[in-house]
């Protein structure tokens, strides 16, 4: 019965579809973004390892949570303070039909972080760690210090074949080198219109249902909907919000969402005392308000975040009190998100001394993130019911993002109050912490994203406690008290929303949705 | 005469110097590429690190005279984003755009031409009316706007066309081809109309006026005299005369055509030039947004070049008056 079901698709789909699709378990995706390589240690982006997810696999896995699970390597333990032993999987097969051991992973240390013209490498996974090869499945990993995030930083790692070692970004684009030992193996890859994988019967995990993927990048959000909607793929990504409601309605498709790991924030002024953008209501300069944190607390009393998702984001968001949705490793169980209340924060304006409020100019991208210029108008409007005179200026993301990391005279943060975005490519509370909230300090590698420039000794000691408490409970209390520290007592940024992704596919299909909001084939299953 | 070459082409030498430093100063005063490129976790090393590597901590004018080096030897720099040969990408998508221009092009003319033959033969029918009314249509509505349309209708509610993509290729001496597949004309059929739509309806007009002026003209009064079928008239006498016009517009406006790709590609996820321009664009990936406009501007040059060569040629005038300066 299967057998003649597949038949007459497959002599339907021969007859209506373009030969690609002409087999019945080909699965076609529209991508929103098309990765820059299928060199899985050239470009250390969401898509590029969303694509490597398929052909190569990691010592560590994470799962559609970001939970670590066994991968590459069956077990893993610190035996000392300083060494960390990996146990790696017996009998795995590369598609080249070598077989994995230690040396690949040795291979893949040697490689990843020293990648000619790498736009982002994976460097800042592997650097302070010595790995050492103790017999052909035994790994142990020393660092000078402590280093509760070993776990995590393997997890990002691609391991390649030992005899890629040398190879080029161009030797994996066109396949020569591209062995992986990941649940799909390369075919071909046309840059622009298509890239072709085939199921890895050798994986060692969890056997895919696709014979064969078919990725086609269409960057157009109204033109990824229609292809759907034409049935030219079977699956999409970056579902625009605008067409979630009309979508969700039609019963011929399938729509999956999943809270991400990405929050939506304010960004404030923090280190100046006078701020480029903040002045009088008359145009005279004043004191930046905003260094005092009652001023930041009324802003964030201002926001009434269950309006805003409702009506700008379309109730596809969560409104956020923290850097991460719960259920993640490290947030805090104190946090809820500020209630709106618009008397509260004219009183809080008042006792710092700005009843009549101030004027103020805010800056955002508007093609960065879901509906990001809409959402900073709404805040802006917001501001504006309890003083704050707030006009919006929004720009284009390459524009924007100089601007706002280095943009005044001194290559300091340019801007009084941004919105942006962060993902915690870790999943867990560490990563906002360490970039966004910490004192930038280029020296140890903090703050490199905190364009507001707060900055708490209170908060930086509980955060180095925490970075280096081996023990997993010990270190979630820290990270959820640094959080408690940061955002609940000090305000140093402020929380708008956790984003929701919205996935679409065609009836009988699902998608379980990742919080890292990369897509996986693997992901996409029948129901 | 070779003086006059040798002069023009020295100013074609200063056009395109003046053209990059223009264009490469212009490109590196955008914002930051390494904002756009770089893993957000990655620290202060790591972004020093990448500024570093892609040149981008050298002041503007020695980044510019490193382009220069390497462009003289043919090197146009490295796409940021891809890490190869802003050259190699541009070239890999050329045939793509090429094919989908000439495709364009062949439609202008095969719609365009009757239709503006018929509004032309008979200027006040309601058919001439619905014809014209049309071609202003067809300039005025944005061709993105267009392009979703006929998505919308074609391939979503009707279920002809396949929506985006641009189908299977056969390799013809080394370039992949579409339009010798089936599956690859099914593909180029929307977008190739979508680009062309402007020109047809500019192709209308331009057949329209000379077949006016034609329809006056004593050779087809004459060819009518003899007692010629009007279809004879038509179609040797009259569209002869016509297409001189024609095809010289169209040669024109040939650059304009894979200029406007940028928009269709985008609607259409056809992986030519434009979408690699707009793509390179949106990720500050300076040393391809740079070779594009470097090969443009040559383009452009050589094009000019040639036809003021070609013209000294023909018209000693222009010699003697250069010579007169």
């Amino acid at each position: 019965m299967h057998f003649r079901n597949a038949l007459i698709a497959g002599a339907v789909s021969a007859l209506l579809c373009s030969p690609l699709a002409a087999k019945a378990e080909t699965l076609t995706i529209g991508l929103g973004a098309e990765p820059s390589a299928i060199d899985p240690h050239y470009h250390n982006l969401t898509p590029n390892n969303a694509l490597a997810a398929h052909i190569f696999s990691r010592l560590i896995e994470q799962d559609e949570k970001q939970r670590l699970t066994p991968g590459l390597a069956t077990s893993w333990k610190p035996i000392d303070d300083l060494t960390w032993e990996f146990k790696l999987r017996k009998g795995v097969k590369f598609t080249d039909g070598s077989d994995f051991n230690a040396d690949d992973v040795m291979a893949s240390v040697k490689r990843a972080p020293n990648v000619p013209n790498s736009p982002s490498s994976f460097a800042l996974y592997i650097k302070g760690k010595t790995f050492e090869k103790v017999d052909d499945y035994t790994i142990r990993v020393k660092t000078e210090s402590p280093y509760p995030l070993m776990a995590v930083d393997v997890s990002t790692l691609h391991i390649i074949s030992d005899k890629a070692v040398d190879a080029t970004t161009e030797d994996f684009n066109s396949g020569k080198a591209t062995a992986g030992t990941g649940p799909y193996k390369f075919v071909e890859w046309v840059p622009g219109d298509r890239l072709v994988l085939e199921r890895n019967d050798s994986y060692y995990g969890t056997k895919p249902i696709w014979d064969k993927v078919v990725f086609k990048p269409i960057k157009s959000g109204p033109s990824r909907v229609a292809a759907l909607l034409a049935g030219d793929v079977d699956f999409i990504d970056e579902v625009p919000t605008i067409d979630i409601d009309r979508l969700k309605k039609d019963p011929k498709l399938a729509l999956s969402q999943g809270v991400s790991n990405r929050i939506i924030y304010l960004h404030m002024d923090q280190f100046r005392e006078e701020s480029p953008f903040i002045t009088a209501k008359d145009g005279s300069k004043i004191k930046n308000p905003l260094l005092d944190v009652r001023v930041r607390k009324a802003l964030s009393l201002a926001i009434n975040r269950d309006l805003e998702v409702e009506r700008v984001m379309e109730g596809v968001a969560i409104p956020a009190g923290q850097l991460l949705p719960e259920g993640f490793f490290g947030v805090s169980p104190n946090l809820k998100p500020d209630a709106y209340d618009p008397e509260g924060a004219k009183k809080l304006l008042a006792a710092a001394g700005y009843p009549n409020g101030f004027k103020m100019k805010v800056h955002g991208p508007n093609d960065r993130y879901i509906n990001d210029a809409k959402i900073l108008e709404a805040v802006a409007q917001m501001f504006s019911r309890i003083g704050i005179e707030t006009s919006v200026e929004t720009m284009t993301k390459s524009v924007f993002f100089k601007r706002a990391s280095s943009g005044a005279p001194d290559k300091s943060p340019e801007f009084s109050l941004v919105l942006v975005g962060w993902g915690s490519g870790t999943g867990e509370a560490s990563s906002p912490l360490k970039s966004l909230l910490a004192t930038y300090d280029k020296d140890k590698g903090m703050g490199s994203s905190n364009r507001g420039r707060h900055s708490s000794a209170k908060m930086d000691a509980v955060l180095a406690e925490a970075l280096a408490a081996v023990d997993d409970d010990k270190r979630a209390a820290l990270l959820a008290k640094a959080t408690d520290i940061g955002i609940g007592e000090e305000m140093g940024i402020i929380p708008i929303h956790y984003q929701v992704n919205t996935w679409a596919a065609k009836k009988g299909l699902k998608y379980i949705a990742r919080s890292d909001e990369r897509t996986y084939a693997m992901g996409v299953v029948k129901n | 005469m070779s003086v006059f070459i040798i002069r023009r082409l020295l100013q074609s030498v200063v056009v395109v110097a003046v053209m990059s430093l223009i264009v490469f100063i212009g490109v590196n005063i955008v914002g930051n590429p390494v904002d756009m490129l770089i893993n957000p976790d990655a620290d202060q090393a790591e972004i020093a690190r990448v500024i570093r590597d892609l040149g981008l901590d050298r002041p503007v004018h020695e980044q510019y005279m490193f382009f220069v080096k390497n462009a003289l030897q043919g090197d146009l720099g490295k796409s940021f984003v891809f890490g190869e040969s802003a050259l190699k990408l541009i070239i890999q998508r050329i045939p793509a755009t090429f094919e989908l221009a000439m495709v364009a092009l062949l439609m202008a003319v095969i719609i365009g031409v009757p239709l503006g033959v018929i509004a032309g033969m008979r200027p006040t029918a309601i058919s001439s009316r619905i014809i014209m009314t049309g071609s202003i249509l067809g300039f005025s509505l944005p061709t993105f706007w267009v392009g979703l349309m006929m998505i919308m209708i074609f391939a979503v509610t009707l279920g002809w066309l396949p929506s985006t993509g641009r189908g299977d290729t056969v390799s013809v001496l080394g370039i992949e081809v579409s339009f010798l597949t089936v599956d690859g004309l099914r593909h180029m059929l929307m977008p190739a109309l979508n680009l062309a739509l402007l020109k047809i309806s500019l192709v209308i007009r331009l057949a329209r006026a000379g077949t006016r002026e034609a329809m006056h003209q004593d050779y087809v009064k004459f060819a009518r005299a003899k007692g010629l079928s009007e279809t004879r008239v038509i179609m040797v006498h009259v569209l002869k005369n016509i297409m001189i016009p024609v095809v010289t517009v169209l040669g024109l406006e040939f650059g304009s055509l894979i200029a406007f790709s940028v928009v269709t590609e985008s609607v259409f996820a056809w992986p030519g030039m434009g979408k690699l321009l707009i793509d390179a664009i949106h990720n500050l990936d300076r040393p391809i947004i740079v070779a594009y406009l470097m090969i443009i501007v040559l383009v452009f040059v050589v094009i000019n070049l040639l036809v003021d060569i070609l013209y000294s040629v023909l018209d000693p005038r222009v010699r003697l008056k250069d010579a007169g300066q």
